[in-house]
């Protein structure tokens, strides 16, 4: 048992007294002013963002070199792995391999299609260059929101509201940005909206966070639902954030107005992102331009 | 270990006022530096680990902090745990007032009680801390704290022993009397 210090009984030391007025009184202060700074920065979420990003310039190249040695063992762990399962992948490779032949021929007599139709309607492949490559370097596992934090920032070109992209999907988009690193929404926060469609066919829907790793997909169109188990939905470019076609999520189990959807590009297991600028201006400009209308079929 | 070579130099030597005061200031920062570890989580899944720092340091070494500590050590905090800035401050500020008040009631503990009054106040704290993220607040919201608060739970006596550890190092007696 640790025996309590004689610190709480001030007796009639007068000083003592004091002293101890002092610090309940310093900690109701500190209580008011935490109360202060919560209520303005919930009524305006961007005010202090300026000192986050000061401060978060100044920890992350720390952050960055833990994200180098997490990718690199991560891979040292997948090689040891390999080892186990060499003989089973290597027939399970060879049948994929069959498989991807015949796939990869159907693939590029569609390419050859596409190539067609679009000259016919005078179309020109615009793809989103990115704005910067970098590495997410640690992320709000503590809390409730979902932020990340991104090895880039506003001296790469990182602006607040562009997409982050994986090879495997979207992963959120940046919402402060800073000299050299940026924090980015991810798409699981309850605060992360996405419009998306179904990839087969044009069933659209808004991608909601729900903050414990997984996606609502909630229907525009209510009425029968449509979606089925197994179903990926991918960005549908309206709002003008997210450029069209960019991998969201799979529905994994039906609801009433929509489906819970597992995310396609985990940022658990991602290692490098691109920031990608935001779609809208490339939209303005392809407006602009005299092209007959392609979306409506 | 180290610290009985140390202990052996004993005479001449006494605390250093910089170890002694800044090792449990450090520890709780590099706790709420935990972030950018680089573990990227889709769903909150790490206990907040400077808060549980500065628990253990305040329910092991009662007076080591002054009441006011929560004002520095939670804005620290809230600039990099995602929350809104304020919250760290309120709820750091609000802990170590509830824990001085509870500790003028009961000022005998053990480990046990300790534990049990740092499970309370994080259960306390991680429900509060989400009720004041900004997020909005669904029944999925709620369930996701669970997790978090058992591995808080499970964490809490491993980290109390580590401040131990920090604490026996606090007080080594490098400094030279001349």
């Amino acid at each position: 048992m640790v025996s309590p210090e004689p610190r709480a009984r001030t007796g009639s030391n007068r000083k003592a007294q004091l002293g101890q007025f002092a610090g309940y009184l310093t900690a109701t202060a500190g209580v008011l002013l935490g109360a202060t700074l919560l209520v303005v920065s919930l009524w305006r979420p961007d005010a202090f963002s300026g000192l986050r990003m000061m401060a978060a310039d100044i920890v992350a190249p720390a952050g960055s070199a833990g994200a180098v040695g997490r990718a690199s063992s991560r891979n040292v762990f997948e090689a040891i792995a390999g080892y186990y399962r060499a003989g089973s992948r290597n027939a399970a490779l060879e049948r994929e391999v069959q498989i991807a032949r015949v796939k990869l021929v159907e693939a590029q007599a569609t390419e050859q299609e596409n190539a067609r139709l679009k000259g016919l309607l005078g179309l020109k492949d615009e793809d989103a260059k990115p704005v910067a490559f970098g590495r997410l370097i640690g992320s709000t596992s503590a809390s409730a929101r979902r932020f990340a934090y991104l090895s880039v920032g506003s001296r790469q070109g990182v602006l607040p509201g562009m997409p982050v992209v994986s090879p495997n999907g979207l992963v959120g988009r940046v919402l402060e940005g800073g000299a050299d690193s940026a924090r980015v929404l991810l798409l699981t926060d309850s605060e992360s909206l996405v419009p998306v469609r179904r990839a087969k066919d044009n069933v659209v829907a808004f991608a909601e966070g729900r903050s414990d790793g997984s996606l609502r997909l909630r229907l525009v169109n209510l009425g029968l639902n449509p979606i089925q188990r197994g179903d990926v939905f991918v960005t549908s470019g309206a709002g003008g954030l997210f450029r069209p076609g960019v991998p969201v999520a799979v529905a994994m189990r039906l609801t009433k107005d929509g489906a819970i959807g597992q995310l396609l590009s985990n940022p658990a297991a991602t290692d490098i992102v691109a920031v990608e600028p935001i779609w809208q201006q490339t939209a303005v400009r392809a407006l602009a331009a005299p092209a007959p209308d392609a979306v409506a079929r | 270990m180290a610290s009985t070579s140390l202990s052996e130099r004993r005479i001449n030597r006494t605390h250093s006022p910089v170890i002694a005061l800044g090792v449990p200031w450090l520890s709780v920062l590099l706790g709420s530096l935990a972030v950018w570890l680089p573990i990227i989580a889709p769903a909150p899944v790490l206990p907040p680990l400077g808060f549980v720092v500065l628990l253990a340091w305040r329910l092991l070494r009662p007076g080591l902090f002054p009441l006011w500590a929560g004002l520095p050590l939670g804005m620290f905090d809230d600039l990099f745990s995602g929350q809104p800035l304020g919250s760290g401050v309120l709820l750091f500020s609000l802990a170590l007032v509830g824990i001085e008040l509870i500790e003028f009631r009961f000022p005998w503990r053990g480990f046990l009680l300790d534990w049990g009054l740092a499970v309370a106040i994080l259960a306390v704290y991680l429900s509060a801390a989400a009720l004041l993220s900004g997020a909005r607040m669904t029944p999925v919201q709620l369930t996701v704290i669970v997790p978090q608060l058992v591995l808080s739970v499970v964490l809490y006596p491993l980290v109390a022993r580590v401040v131990a550890v920090l604490d026996r190092l606090r007080l080594l007696r490098v400094r030279r009397l001349d």
